[in-house]
């Protein structure tokens, strides 16, 4: 199909391979090898959106990241993303884009209203008008600008798209294969140094693909090829394009992305979309190349008007000619070769140079292809409102701050070049040092705080000759002290075209009495107005002068305004650009999709799930499960139409009155071994260990060192130097990590080992007035009787070839025992106990039960030990030893432990036995008080009694102690609910805790 | 993501430990008779240096030891790692 501003050869891309896609509903026609941006060019589209504050038409700008205003939003096969730019965007079949920040069309956009009130709209316009009232905020100005200030939509559904991650470690990462990247790839890959070559863009070369230039016997692009190839064929060699390196870390980590999928037309299943590598590297070459530079002139944002290096970019590497009668506008000598491109494919140009005059080989080249070049001449204002048609330009007067006479030129197009900006963010990130260098007006990499070199033209070095040079040497040099292996290899002779200077001069003046805004960040359109307002306002500091304008704010970051901006506050301030200094660059470097951040770590695996060895025979049996922690743990098992309220109190009760398994396999283990084990137990529990016999469990609080209790478990004396902690499920891991500190940081002398032992057992609590029965069943050989296996008692028993190791402890407050066997027997030993207890009416109980029932008896758990209670609190007090120190006594003696009346854990019942107190309720005196109503304390757990069949709280709350027998109100503000209470013992039944030593 | 070297496993990333702050902090003794200030000064008072720092490292996701690291806070850099009978 016909595109108008396509050349019928040249270029990179495959004239052969025709691929539609659609731009505001209709359709168009690229090539394999476009980028969005170019494909649009081609068919002459320039206008793509509108911009953030004003609405103004805006076109593409550049061909690459640096572009601001190309932004779109994409829809390929049911899947939308915003904001994505046009210049970076392979074409690809099935592309759909459309225009963003306009409604009802790009063509006709209502927000364009803004730019007809453009001056009610100056810097800090939103700080200052939408402050008050303060309820205005929400409903009027908050929805306002979040309107006025969209971009693109945000996808409703999840990512269909699988993202990798990748850790790769090297000697030498190079960043950008331009001339100097793939020099100093090739020079340190041939002395033996392990290399990743990384470009950001479709094809390798950088400059080379659009530079006249000759590298030994071959031309640029040609020399990107064969060294690319050689590189390619090296085992010590990764190369990689479509690579975005954005984000340079301590220790040399740099991170990158790397697009895999979305250029492909018929991707591999499971292909992912992106690739995220985190690369640790010996040392980083920092290749990056610059970025041009624009000129500020009075309505510069036009469509048509873009970077005059980009347009010989788009014309060279795909064939587009960005304009039919162009205008170049430059200050430097590198415009000039754009201008010499396309009079090479018959287009004229008019240069106009703010320069008195530059005897550099391009411009006699120029002159003597016969190109019209006005020096000392301006843009004074541009015309054309969806595109630019005219430029208004002039000839400067002696002090350039006004015109002499001034003409109007039509035009389709106007290419500026200010000059070059080094690539420096990466290098910056690192945390170097930059310098500025007066006579190019750059910042330039000066001291590195890490391994990192800068090289080529983002170190200043804009000829070929002096970057292939530098990079030569710097890739030998570099790859020498990592390897050593001496070969050097010799730099090939280079022809270029010569180059010079620039003029100071960016920024024009604007026409007599006339203010028409001038851009300097096209993407939030800051315009030289805004900072001249800011710097009258008293801002000083460059960062403050970039919030309060949002200059260099955008999604672009500033890449082709923040140095702009820089001179106009040093020449506002009358100060040189180094006092004015730069803002922070900050990763990453372009915008990264958050699928590639998050990789494969989504929905559930975001962290690993453990399951125990019993898990599957609960899935079979119709568990409902929760997350504890990592864990998945049954919460209750369901029969027939039975709710979670009905399941647990069944399965409760069946506990209280029969018996009941649960599965308590996630209750954290640690096997602690040494001559020094007691001793080490006495340090770390608040309760005696010495002297706790052989064969018997011991429960055991342990504190903080700033006195809150921080765990809770039983310990078990296997053998004299032997023990088996349980911690609970919730601290497992920093239950090990605190006794690891202590024992190689703190007691190092002290001859103990502990480890993790969870995994490895099986553990199944067996509860109920039948459970010693079930247990008499299961080893029918062994001594069970209250006498022979007391309360607290450990026996090793055996099943078949099984040991298990047999606890009388109980969380439940019933009779209970706690098998625990290899892991894997655990299902087959939960078998054998359900087959045996039938008979004695077994049910699986799952946490809510578990929680009911040691809710009512007035055990703590995790919600009480919150760690903000100690051990009064939770009535633990009894447990502190008087004869020793522990971890944590120091602190009790603080004055607020030992307050009278400090909180209490207590039970609460609802007066009227029916209402359910939420978890998180407040215990007020008066429920009626005016917020804010005094709190005493929280409601920390509730439950159904299956006791006494009505509602159960614990509670902590002040003065406790005394308060048995109080009536209260428990109030819930986030359900809206009062409850008149009583407060009596955190112990509703068995108080005498008789049932677990029956 | 700092590169921190185990004493006893050699160079893995930051992710693999847990910080235990300054390494110069001693407990004091079991049954000593101290102070409160002295106390408050090993439970809640730490430094925070800007510059060369001691500081306590635990490979968790590693061979699980505690061990040492001398640490420009600063500038990241890390001069030394080291056993924790080992000092710089
Ligand atoms: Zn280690």
């Amino acid at each position: 199909m016909h595109q108008e501003f396509r050349i019928s050869s040249g270029g990179f891309i495959d004239r052969s391979k025709e691929i539609s896609f659609i731009f505001n509903g209709k359709k168009y026609y690229g090539y394999r090898g476009d980028t969005l941006a170019s494909a649009l060019l081609a068919n002459g589209i320039h206008l793509i959106g509108r911009s953030f504050k004003y609405h103004r038409p805006r076109g593409i700008f550049a061909a690459g990241v640096e572009d601001a205003n190309g932004k779109v939003q994409l829809y390929k096969d049911n899947i939308t993303e915003p904001n994505v730019n046009v210049t970076e965007v392979e074409l690809v079949e099935g592309l759909r884009i459309e225009s963003q920040n306009c409604w009802p069309s790009v063509d006709f956009d209502v927000g364009g209203i803004n730019n007809f009130f453009s001056r009610f709209f100056p810097a800090g316009f939103y700080y200052k008008t939408f402050m008050w009232p303060k309820s205005f905020w929400y409903h009027v100005y908050e929805p306002f600008i979040r309107k006025a200030a969209g971009m693109g939509k945000a996808p409703l559904d999840p990512d269909p798209d699988r993202y990798e991650h990748q850790y790769e470690h090297c000697d030498i990462l190079v960043v950008g294969s331009g001339p100097s990247g793939i020099a100093s790839a090739l020079s340190a890959a041939k002395n033996g140094a392990r290399v990743i070559l990384a470009e950001d863009k479709s094809r390798f070369g950088g400059s080379l693909l659009t530079d006249n230039v000759t590298i030994g016997n071959k031309n640029g692009d040609e020399w990107v090829e064969d060294s690319i190839a050689e590189l390619e064929s090296m085992p010590n060699v990764t190369v990689r394009k479509r690579s975005q390196v954005f984000g340079y870390y301590d220790h040399n980590m740099l991170v990158m992305f790397e697009r895999c999928k979305d250029h492909l037309k018929n991707p591999a299943p499971y292909t992912p979309r992106q690739r995220l590598w985190y690369i640790r590297a010996k040392h980083v070459i920092i290749s990056t190349g610059s970025i041009e530079r624009p000129l500020i002139f009075a309505n510069n944002d036009r469509p048509g008007i873009m970077l005059a290096n980009s347009a010989r970019e788009y014309l060279k590497v795909y064939g587009v000619l960005t304009g039919k009668n162009p205008i170049v506008f430059t200050n430097n000598d590198t415009a000039y070769e754009t201008a010499i491109e396309f009079k090479a494919k018959g287009i004229n140009t008019i240069i106009l140079d703010t320069r008195k005059s530059s005897n550099a080989g391009v411009v006699q080249e120029a002159k003597n292809l016969g190109i019209e070049i006005k020096f000392n001449h301006g843009i004074a204002n541009t015309s054309g409102y969806k595109k630019v048609n005219s430029a208004t330009i002039g000839e400067l007067n002696n002090t350039k701050d006004g015109y002499k006479n001034l003409q109007t030129l039509p035009c389709d197009s106007i290419f500026v070049s200010g000059n070059w900006t080094p690539t420096v963010h990466l290098a910056s990130q690192s945390g170097n040092k930059l310098k500025y260098e007066v006579e190019t007006d750059t910042f330039l990499p000066h001291q590195s705080r890490q391994k990192e070199t800068v090289i080529g033209s983002a170190n200043g070095s804009f000829t070929l000759k002096e970057s292939l040079a530098d990079g030569f040497k710097k890739g030998f040099q570099i790859s020498d002290e990592i390897t050593k292996n001496s070969k050097e290899l010799s730099v090939p002779l280079s022809y270029e075209k010569d180059f010079r200077s620039h003029d100071k001069f960016w920024c024009m003046p604007l026409p007599n009495n006339k203010n028409h805004k001038r851009f300097v960040d096209f993407q939030n359109d800051v315009a030289v107005s805004d900072i001249q307002l800011a710097v009258r306002e008293g801002f000083r500091s460059i960062e403050h002068v970039k919030r309060y304008t949002t200059l260099g704010m955008a999604t672009d970051q500033g890449k082709t305004s923040n140095l702009n901006g820089l001179q106009l506050v040093s020449d506002l301030e009358k100060k040189i650009v180094p006092e004015v200094g730069h803002t922070t660059f900050r990763p990453p470097y372009t915008s990264v999709t958050i699928g590639t951040l998050i990789g494969r770590e989504v929905g559930k695996n975001y962290q690993a799930t453990r399951k125990s060895p019993m898990h599957e025979w609960h899935e079979k049996n119709n568990a409902v499960f929760v997350d504890a922690g990592l864990w998945l743990r049954p919460r209750y098992y369901n029969r027939g139409e039975e709710t979670l309220h009905e399941a647990s109190i069944r399965e409760a009760l069946n506990v209280r009155q029969n018996v009941g398994i649960c599965d308590v396999t996630s209750l954290g283990k640690i096997d602690i071994k040494g001559k020094d084990s007691a001793e080490f137990l006495n340090r770390v529990y608040t309760n005696a260990f010495l002297k706790l016999p052989v064969g018997k469990a011991r429960y055991g609080v342990m504190l903080r060192e700033d006195g809150m209790v921080f765990d809770d478990g039983t310990t078990t004396r296997i053998s004299e130097n032997h023990f088996h902690m349980t911690t609970t499920t919730a601290q497992a891991a920093n239950v090990l990590s605190h006794l690891e500190y202590y024992l190689q940081v703190v007691w190092p002398e002290l001859d103990v080992n502990v480890v993790s032992t969870t995994e490895q057992w099986a553990g199944m609590a067996i509860a109920g007035p039948n459970s010693r029965a079930l247990l008499k069943k299961l080893f029918p050989h062994d001594d069970v009787s209250n006498e022979g296996f007391p309360f607290m008692g450990f026996k090793e028993f055996k099943f078949k070839n099984i040991t298990a190791r047999v606890f009388r402890i109980s969380f439940s407050g019933e009779l209970a025992f706690e098998v625990n066997v290899m892991s894997d027997y655990g299902e087959e030993m939960w078998n054998e106990i359900m087959l045996l207890g039938e008979d004695l009416g077994i049910q699986p109980y799952g946490t809510e039960a578990l929680s009911t029932l040691r809710i009512e008896m007035g055990h703590v758990a995790g919600s009480e030990i919150d760690g903000r209670t100690i051990a009064y609190d939770l009535s633990l007090e009894g447990m502190l030893s008087q004869k020793k120190d522990f971890i944590g006594k120091r602190s009790l003696t603080r004055k607020a432990f030992a307050e009278k009346d400090r909180e209490k854990i207590v039970g609460v019942v609802p007066l009227d036995k029916k209402t359910s107190i939420p978890e998180g309720s407040y215990l007020v005196e008066n429920a009626k008080a005016s917020f804010p109503n005094p709190k005493l304390g929280h409601v920390s757990a509730s439950c159904w009694s299956v006791e006494y069949d009505n509602p159960f709280s614990l509670a902590i709350i002040k003065d406790g102690k005394n308060r048995k027998g109080e009536k209260l109100f428990a109030v819930s503000p986030l359900k809206n609910i009062v409850i008149p209470v009583e407060i009596i013992s955190q112990h509703y039944v068995d108080p005498e805790g008789k049932r677990v030593r029956s | 993501m700092l590169e921190i070297k185990c004493p006893y496993c050699g160079n893995r990333s930051q992710n693999e430990f847990a910080y235990g702050g300054d390494a110069t902090v001693k407990r004091p003794e079991l049954n000593s008779v101290i102070s409160d200030q002295e106390w408050d000064e090993f439970v809640y008072y730490r430094k925070n240096p800007r510059g060369n720092h001691l500081e306590l490292w635990h490979h968790v996701s590693g061979c699980r030891q505690w061990f040492k690291v001398f640490r420009n806070t600063a500038t990241h850099e890390i001069i030394q790692t080291m056993e924790m009978k080992e000092n710089p």
